[in-house]
């Protein structure tokens, strides 16, 4: 008799989601984190005194309200530190671009007359193309060719979804959706900031570029994800929000420092995990928050898989290129062009889908690009207590720094840092005066610090090929794995990663329904 | 004029191609893994009987082998295979089976444990990414050496008498699935008591620098026993006469298969005592178990067909006339049982029990076809099995 009906492996938001769901059905749960705090890789660290960043994840555009409402994040100290964000595409001649819900088109106005047009027809559109797709997040994926009647119904509920968007919209949908996004804002806009703002949405942390295919699908998995919410910034950064989480699933006990060092498997069912010290800790179920691969190759070792299934795992794209740049800043630059607030918006540096698709050509070599895409944000505008009075932080993620670098990461690090800090100094003036401190994580560091392999936020890549029933491989796309009592609840799950928090709700309402209750 | 450049050979020789070029009167080869191979060298029956009365010699260097070594060895066999591997001991050989995840089966073939971590895998077939992909997270080395070792087959009652006269010393006392190494001119030469004829009978492995006296050796040793040298058609009689299956003949290699019913299970080639379900993790060993829980889909079956035509690729129907139940897959007018053998695969659900089963063959009588109706019935398998496969010391005759 275990002590535990689940362990959990890793206390990232997936965990914790996972977690709380368990533990409020009554399940006695354990979280085993490696790290000194739960959070995984939405947390707030402090990189330099008195400096606090959002250690990886920094936008909030994901988060499923449900999860909101059902755990009550809300009474356990989740809030928002500023929601709506508006984008700000930086240009290098000063001539930014707000794009905000309502006043987009106004804005768009002054650069092209035609775009400001074409705008909202464009975001109506994909929007309907989105919502039919949204309510498939929050779900188990379905098998094919299967009899149960549950994958039936939601495989026929996704072609009525697509089908019941009329004619029309059903047909351009099929166009559009393996379509690139380099092609779909170029047959739609004319100027290239605006180009660049659509495509930087497509293509951010993905190992894509505007060029790829499929990468109109990561943008309307992005905008069904956000659901029509925007994005937003937690109080206290990332961490104010896995705090919430944890808090919530307060039933369950969360071990920091516990590293797992492998899964036990008993007459091949999964029965605990054993720690990096020795300690065995029984379970009647596993449930890994962990990526896939380190899930199934390091954890439970492919002596209790079949080799298909290995070779499916180790197929699994998962090698990042999204680095994170932190900037402590002693005050910031007046910039010409922006208007008051601006600045506390989501600022991208993606000047239009040519200076994308070069700065992504250099990664399909294993080279850093020299002028990189950057999403940057500086939440200490609306949170005060992440820098000393008077003192900012900003946050970015700086593409492409690929994982599988040419050269090593290490004697690499201080240029790509300098690239990326010019390219906001092109785009800001005056930045760089401000800096005070700086970090530069590439893949290899995130792989490191948050225990994902291949430094890939997303636990693999978001396409076509890696989403719903594929998700992260057949035979494991419904959160069971071949291996009896062993889940997954992680972002290689289906709906994938951006902290929505849905693979670790989907996984917990996947095993309540197919597992025996305590 | 230019002269055209050559073509490079699409096919190779054996390491023993002199001496079966030499001997091969009859002019008939076949390609096997890329070599050339003797389907016949004088006339298939005189073969044949050699196998049955007296020694035929096989060259059967094309078999692929693999060397797989490493402290992981067992554990990596047996999470490949389909038997307990850790059961085998060193000097032992077994017949074995591997799966995909599905629990359909790959290929079959013969494993030797040489030492306590280094073992040879021999196959009809390549499948060296399947084995590199299936070592990952075990500690073994895989070396494909086809190329490396050449390989004689010597079968028949007086394959032992011809060894001896060879000059293996105690190679009596070498018992049925083991291994001897020996000294042959100064090379190790390993001999195991195995082969594809069901007949006494022995493998022998060597460098192939060493083939051509090696070859020349055993022709010498074996010509007052009767040696012969024996092409692919001789075998193809005998392991039909055995009850042998042939990958990609009497089931797809599911590596192969497009069509992925095309698949069969251990247990639906009548091969479930190769499977130990509780031996730990295996490939295929959850879809096995829920074959088990649910039932095979196919069964291979031997038969005993009326009538002396073979029924190569006849259809099986249940009742005169009546519905059709499966296929017959190899086929044979077995010369030492005097018997139409056949091996079939039937569909479980329609075979019944397996009673009152009908070919359908097809027979030219110059040139006029005409449709045989013969009754069938469900032979046990090996179909020829004699006592002198199994004694040691073997009978000199």
């Amino acid at each position: 008799m275990s002590a535990y009906d689940a362990a959990i492996i890793g206390a990232g938001h997936n965990g914790l989601v996972c977690a709380a769901y368990l533990a409020r059905a009554g399940w006695r749960v354990v979280v085993l984190e490696a790290a000194d705090a739960p959070g995984g890789a939405a947390t707030t660290a402090e990189f330099s005194p008195g400096f606090r960043v959002p250690a990886c994840a920094h936008l909030l555009h994901a988060l499923h309200p449900r999860i909101v409402r059902d755990l009550k994040l809300a009474r356990h100290g989740y809030a928002l530190a500023a929601s709506g964000l508006a984008t700000i595409a930086l240009a290098a001649d000063g001539r930014h671009l707000r794009l905000a819900e309502a006043s987009a088109p106004s804005a768009i106005r002054a650069r092209s007359a035609a775009d400001a047009e074409a705008w909202p027809r464009l975001a109506a559109r994909l929007g309907r193309m989105a919502k039919a797709l949204a309510p498939f997040l929050a779900q188990t994926a379905p098998r094919l060719g299967t009899d149960s009647w549950r994958d039936r119904m939601t495989l026929g509920r996704l072609g009525l979804a697509i089908r019941r968007l009329g004619r029309e919209e059903a047909r351009e949908f099929l166009r559009i959706v393996g379509m690139n996004v380099a092609d779909l804002v170029e047959e739609t806009f004319e100027d290239d900031l605006v180009r660049g703002a659509v495509a930087c949405d497509a293509v951010l942390g993905a190992r894509l570029g505007p060029r790829s295919p499929g990468s109109v699908f990561t943008l309307l998995y992005r905008i069904a994800h956000q659901g029509g919410r925007g994005v937003a910034l937690p109080k206290g950064g990332m961490g104010g929000l896995t705090r919430a989480l944890a808090d919530a699933a307060s039933r369950a006990e969360i071990r920091t420092r516990a590293p797992v060092a492998r899964i036990v498997v008993e007459n091949d069912r999964a029965v605990g995990v054993a720690l990096a010290g020795g300690e065995v800790v029984p379970a009647r179920l596993v449930v890994s928050s962990a990526d896939p691969r380190t899930t199934f190759l390091d954890l439970l070792g492919t002596a209790h898989l079949d080799t298909g299934f290995v070779r499916r795992v180790r197929n699994v794209r998962m090698n990042g290129v999204a680095a994170k740049l932190h900037l402590a800043l002693d005050g910031l630059p007046a910039v010409a062009g922006l208007e008051a607030g601006d600045l506390g918006g989501r600022l991208i540096v993606a000047p239009g889908v040519d200076a994308i698709e070069r700065a992504f050509d250099a990664s399909k070599y294993g080279e850093v690009s020299a002028e990189p895409l950057i999403e940057a944000v500086i939440p200490s505008l609306h949170d005060s207590g992440l820098a000393p009075a008077g003192k900012h932080v900003l946050s970015a993620i700086v593409q492409y720094v690929p994982y599988d670098l040419a050269g090593d990461w290490e004697a690499l690090r201080e240029a790509a840092m300098n690239r990326a800090i010019d390219r906001l100094e092109g785009v800001l003036p005056g930045l760089r005066g401000h800096v005070v401190a700086a970090e530069m994580l590439g893949p290899r560091d995130l792989e490191r610090r948050f225990r994902m392999a291949g430094g890939h936020w997303h636990h693999g890549e978001l396409a076509l090929d890696q989403a719903f029933m594929l998700r992260p491989v057949p035979g494991a796309a419904q959160y069971a794995t071949p291996v009896a009592g062993l889940y997954l609840c992680g972002a290689g799950g289906h709906p994938g990663g951006g902290v929505s928090g849905l693979p670790g709700f989907n996984a917990a309402r996947r095993i309540l329904a197919t597992e025996e209750r305590p | 004029m230019t002269t055209p450049a050559p073509v490079p050979p699409a096919v190779l020789g054996t390491p023993f191609d002199t001496r079966t070029a030499a001997a091969n009167g009859a002019g008939e080869w076949s390609r096997w893994a890329g070599y050339r191979t003797a389907s016949v060298y004088t006339l298939t029956s005189l073969e044949h009987a050699a196998v049955r009365n007296t020694a035929a010699l096989f060259d059967i260097s094309p078999m692929i082998k693999y060397r797989i070594a490493g402290s992981d060895a067992v554990p990596f066999l047996d999470r490949l295979l389909t038997r307990n591997v850790g059961k085998i001991a060193v000097g032992r050989a077994a017949y074995a089976l591997w799966c995909d995840d599905h629990g359909k089966v790959i290929d079959d073939g013969t494993l030797f444990r040489l030492e306590d971590g280094v073992f040879q895998l021999n196959a009809q077939e390549r499948h060296l990414p399947w084995l590199r992909d299936s070592a990952i997270g075990f500690s073994i080395t895989i070396a494909d050496v086809t190329d490396t070792i050449a390989a004689l087959a010597l079968q028949g009652p007086t394959s032992c008498a011809v060894l001896k006269a060879l000059g293996l010393a105690g190679i009596e006392t070498l018992k049925p699935y083991r291994l001897e190494t020996f000294d042959f001119a100064g090379e190790p030469l390993v001999v195991s008591r195995t082969g594809y004829t069901g007949d006494l009978g022995y493998e022998l492995w060597i460098a192939p620098a060493k083939a051509e006296a090696l070859w020349d050796a055993l022709m010498e040793a074996g010509a007052l026993h009767g040696i012969t040298p024996a092409g692919g058609q001789a075998l193809e009689l005998a392991r039909i006469e055995a009850g042998f299956i042939q990958t990609n003949v009497d089931f797809m290699s599911i590596d192969r298969a497009l069509r992925p019913s095309r698949g069969r299970s251990p247990f639906e080639l009548g091969l479930g005592w190769l499977v130990d379900l509780e031996k730990g993790h295996f490939n295929g060993r959850r879809a096995l178990l829920a074959e088990r829980e649910a039932g095979s889909r196919y069964r291979l079956v031997g038969l005993d067909v009326a009538h002396n035509k073979p029924a190569a690729h006849a259809l099986i129907y249940r009742g005169r006339g009546g519905r059709e139940v499966g296929s017959v897959t190899s086929a044979a007018w077995s010369p030492t049982l005097k018997r139409n053998l056949a091996l079939a695969t039937l569909r479980a659900d329609r075979a019944g029990d397996g009673s009152d089963l009908w070919a359908d063959i097809y027979v030219a009588k110059e040139l006029k076809w005409e449709k045989i109706r013969a009754t069938c019935r469900i032979l046990e398998r090996p179909f020829f099995n004699p006592p002198r496969r199994w004694a040691t010391p073997p009978a000199d005759r």
